[in-house]
C-alpha cells in the first residue's frame, strides 16, 4: 500500500505541475490587471492543438515543442490586441461574457478548423517507457519528463521575478498598479507582455500534456475550473502562490479520488462507502479551497486586503 | 354544370398527384457539438449515404431530410425534437445518440404523432416498461455490448476483473450490465468524474491489484486518453476490454496503442454480410473516413425507413408500424428482426483493433459470442 502512496504522490504532482504552468499566467492576469480571463483555458486548448498540428508537418517532437512557445505567444499577442485590451477598464462582469463569448467561438472555430475527432500526437520514442518501480509499479518516463520541464519552467518564472527588472515591474504591478504607471512604467506594454507570457504558458502546457492526454475541442474546459481553484488557494497574483498551490490540488486531488474510497471503507460497509466515495472524492479540492478561505481570505499567499 | 365538373375532377387528380408528390419529411436529432460530435457526425453521414443510394428517394417519395443538433443536452434537444414534429411536421425523428437525450425526446417525438428511430441509443426502460409502438431501436439495448466482454470472459476462464467507468446513469448501466453477467470475481469498481482525462491514478491502482483483466465503459476522448495511458503506464500485459470505447470514432486518435485491444459489437467494417464492403467502400469515399457502428446504425435507420414507407405508406399508421415491425430491409448486419419490444434480435461478437492492409486503424471480428440475441428486458415490455 505505501508503493501505490508512493505512486499516486508522484501522479499528483506530475497533475499540479501541469496546473502550476495553465495557472502561473492566469494569476498573473488576474492579479496584476484585475482582469478575469476565462479563455485561459483556450489558450492551453490552441497550444495542444499546434503542437499537434506541427507535429503533423514535421513530425519532429521536439522541434514542435519549440514552435508552439512562439505561436502561442502570437496568438496571445493578437488576443490582447484585439479584444482584451477593450476589456481592462470594464466591470468583472463584462470581463466574464466577453471572455466566456470568446471561449464558445474559439471552440467551434478549433472544431471547424480540425474537427471534433480528437488528435493525438505522438510521444517521443526515447520517452516512451516507464521505469519500473517496485514490485509490479512503474511509472512512466514522460511523466517524469513532464514534472522536470515543470520544475524548471517553475524555477526560470522565479528568476525573472526574483531577480529580473521586468519580475520587479511585475511584483510592483501586481502590489499597486497606480504607483507603477505613475512612476513612468508603461503599463500598457507590461500589461501586453504579461498576457502573451500566460499564453506561451498555457500554450506549452497544452502541448507538452498532448502525447498522454487527446487533444480535443473540450480540453480548455476541464482545465479551467482547476486553475481558478489553484489561484484562490494560492493567492491571486503570486506565482509561488500558484506553485503550493497547484502542488497541493494535484496531490490533494489524485489521493482523494484514490484512497479516499479505502479510508470510508474502514468507517462504513463497502457498498455505501464506494458511493460516498465516488460522491465526496471530486469535491474534495473544493473542501479545500473553501478551508483555505476560512484561515486565510486571501489564500496562502495573498497579500491582505487594505481596507 | 358539366364545365364545372370537369374543372373539379381536374383539381381532385392534380390535388391527389400533389399528394403523392409531398416528400417523406425525415429530421435526424444528433449531437453535432462539442467533444462527442464525432459519434453524431458518423450517424449523420451514415444515413445520408444511405439516402444517396437510395437516389434521393425514400420509400419511392421524394426525401426531405432535415438535421439538427441537440449539443448534448437533453432540453434542448426535447425543444428541437418539437419543433421538428410540429413546425415541419416530419413523419420519422432519427435520432438519438445518447440514452439520456433519448428520454427526453421520446414523448415530444411520439405524442406529436411521428415514429422515433433510434440508430444508437438504446437504454433499458425503452426495452421493458416504457416501451413504445412508435419506437423503434435498430442498434442495440445498452446492456449488450458488455454482456458480450462479460460472455469472452466467461469463456476464457478469466477469474478476477477490475471495473472502470464514468460516475454517470450510462457508466454505472454500463458495470451492472456486465456484473450481470460475468461469473468471476469483481476485484474492484473505479468511477471516475465524467470528462476525466487523466488516469494516471486509476491506473497505479490497478497495477497494485493485477487483476487478471480490466472491463472499461470510457466512451469518446476519455476512451482515447484511457487507451493512450494504458500502455505508458506499463499495463500491457492486462488485457483492457472495454465497450464504447475503442471504435471507428476513437481509433484515429489511439492508433497503434488500441491494437489488439478487444471489444463487444454488433457490427465491424469487416463483416461479412451482403453489401457491408461496399457500405464501407463508399463511406470511406464520401467522408474519408472508416465507418463506425454509429454510421451503420445511422444507414440502417434509413433503410428501414425506406422498406417500410414503400411497403405501407405514411397514411395507415398501424400498417406503417407493421411494416416497420417487419424489418424487410437489406440490414449491413445481415440477420435482422424486431423482439417484441421493437429492439433487435440480432448476434453480437467479440472484435478487436487492428491496423489493416491499407494503413486504416478499424475495428475487425473475431468470433461471434451471441447467436440471435435479444435483450433481456423483452420480457416486461407489453407490446406483443
Amino acid at each position: 500500500m505505501f508503493d501505490l502512496f508512493l505512486l499516486q504522490l508522484l501522479n499528483g504532482a506530475q497533475f499540479g505541475i501541469l496546473l502550476f504552468l495553465v495557472a502561473a499566467g492566469l494569476t498573473l492576469v488576474f492579479g496584476i490587471m484585475d482582469f478575469i480571463n476565462l479563455a485561459h483555458g483556450v489558450l492551453y486548448m490552441i497550444g495542444g492543438y499546434v503542437m499537434a498540428m506541427v507535429m503533423g508537418t514535421t513530425g519532429n517532437f521536439w522541434l514542435s515543442l519549440v514552435a508552439v512557445l512562439p505561436l502561442t505567444l502570437a496568438v496571445g499577442l493578437v488576443l490582447e490586441v484585439l479584444i482584451f485590451r477593450r476589456l481592462y477598464d470594464r466591470s468583472h462582469l463584462d470581463q466574464v461574457l466577453a471572455t466566456f463569448g470568446l471561449v464558445l467561438v474559439l471552440s467551434e472555430l478549433s472544431r471547424i478548423i480540425w474537427g471534433s475527432a480528437p488528435l493525438s500526437v505522438a510521444m517521443p520514442e526515447a520517452l516512451s517507457g516507464s521505469v519500473p518501480l517496485i514490485g509490479p509499479l512503474s511509472y512512466p518516463v514522460y511523466r517524469l519528463a513532464v514534472i522536470g520541464m515543470g520544475l524548471g519552467i517553475a524555477l526560470l518564472l522565479w528568476f525573472v521575478i526574483a531577480r529580473t527588472r521586468v519580475g520587479m515591474l511585475l511584483r510592483a504591478g501586481a502590489a499597486n498598479r497606480a504607483m507603477v504607471s505613475a512612476l513612468g512604467t508603461d503599463i500598457n506594454r507590461l500589461f501586453m507582455l504579461v498576457f502573451a507570457a500566460g499564453a506561451m504558458l498555457a500554450g506549452f502546457a497544452g502541448a507538452i500534456v498532448s502525447p498522454i492526454l487527446s487533444v480535443d475541442p473540450g480540453m480548455g474546459d476541464s482545465i479551467l475550473i482547476l486553475t481558478f481553484v489553484v489561484i484562490v488557494i494560492g493567492g491571486v497574483g503570486s506565482v509561488k502562490g500558484a506553485f503550493c498551490a497547484a502542488l497541493l490540488v494535484g496531490v490533494v486531488d489524485t489521493l482523494g479520488r484514490m484512497f479516499g474510497p479505502i479510508l470510508l471503507q474502514s468507517l462504513l460497509d463497502p457498498a455505501a462507502a464506494a458511493q460516498a466515495g465516488r460522491t465526496l472524492a471530486p469535491m474534495l479540492v473544493y473542501v479545500l479551497m473553501a478551508a483555505v478561505l476560512f484561515w486565510r481570505p486571501t489564500g496562502l499567499f495573498g497579500r491582505s486586503v487594505a481596507r | 354544370m358539366r364545365a364545372t365538373a370537369i374543372l373539379s375532377a381536374l383539381m381532385l387528380t392534380t390535388a391527389s398527384a400533389a399528394w403523392a408528390e409531398e416528400p417523406l419529411k425525415i429530421g435526424v436529432l444528433m449531437t453535432l457539438s462539442g467533444p462527442p460530435a464525432v459519434l453524431g457526425e458518423h450517424a449523420r453521414d451514415g444515413l445520408l449515404l444511405a439516402e444517396q443510394k437510395l437516389g434521393g428517394k425514400v420509400g419511392g417519395r421524394e426525401a426531405e431530410i432535415i438535421v439538427v443538433d441537440d449539443e448534448g443536452k437533453p432540453d434542448l434537444a426535447a425543444q428541437k425534437a418539437r419543433e421538428l414534429v410540429e413546425s415541419e411536421g416530419v413523419d420519422f425523428v432519427v435520432g438519438p445518440i445518447f440514452s439520456n437525450i433519448m428520454t427526453a425526446i421520446a414523448a415530444p417525438v411520439t405524442q406529436g404523432g411521428a415514429i422515433l428511430v433510434s440508430p444508437n441509443a438504446g437504454p433499458s426502460n425503452f426495452a421493458g416498461r416504457d416501451c413504445n409502438p412508435d419506437i423503434f431501436v435498430v442498434s442495440y439495448q445498452n446492456d449488450q455490448m458488455p454482456q458480450v466482454l462479460a460472455e469472452h470472459m466467461n469463456q476464457q476462464g478469466i477469474g478476477s476483473v477490475y471495473l472502470l467507468a464514468p460516475n454517470y446513469q450510462a457508466g454505472q448501466d454500463s458495470l451492472n450490465g456486465f456484473k450481470a453477467a460475468y461469473d468471476g470475481q469483481v476485484m474492484g469498481e473505479l468511477f471516475v468524474p465524467l470528462g476525466q482525462l487523466d488516469f494516471s491514478g486509476e491506473l497505479a491502482q490497478i497495477a497494485a491489484f493485477q487483476p487478471a483483466a480490466v472491463y472499461a465503459f470510457m466512451p469518446g476522448g476519455m476512451g482515447v486518453n484511457l487507451v493512450k495511458q494504458w500502455n505508458q503506464a506499463g499495463l500491457s500485459q492486462i488485457p483492457l476490454m472495454t465497450a464504447f470505447t475503442v471504435d471507428e470514432t476513437t481509433l484515429p486518435a489511439q492508433q497503434g496503442a488500441a491494437v489488439d485491444m478487444l471489444t463487444g459489437s454488433n457490427w465491424a467494417p469487416d463483416l461479412d454480410t451482403p453489401g457491408n464492403a461496399e457500405f464501407v467502400a463508399a463511406f470511406k469515399e464520401a467522408y474519408g473516413r472508416v465507418p463506425s457502428l454509429y454510421a451503420m446504425g445511422g444507414y440502417d435507420a434509413l433503410m428501414l425507413i425506406d422498406s417500410a414507407v414503400s411497403e405501407a405508406g405514411t397514411e395507415d399508421r398501424e400498417a406503417l408500424r407493421a411494416a416497420l415491425k417487419a424489418a424487410e430491409f437489406p440490414s449491413l448486419r445481415g440477420q435482422f428482426s424486431f423482439a417484441a419490444n421493437n429492439f433487435p434480435v440480432q448476434d453480437f461478437y467479440l472484435t478487436k483493433a487492428i491496423k489493416d492492409d491499407e494503413g486504416n486503424y478499424r475495428t475487425s471480428v473475431v468470433e461471434k459470442v451471441f447467436t440471435a440475441a435479444s435483450d433481456s428486458y423483452v420480457g416486461d415490455c407489453a407490446m406483443n
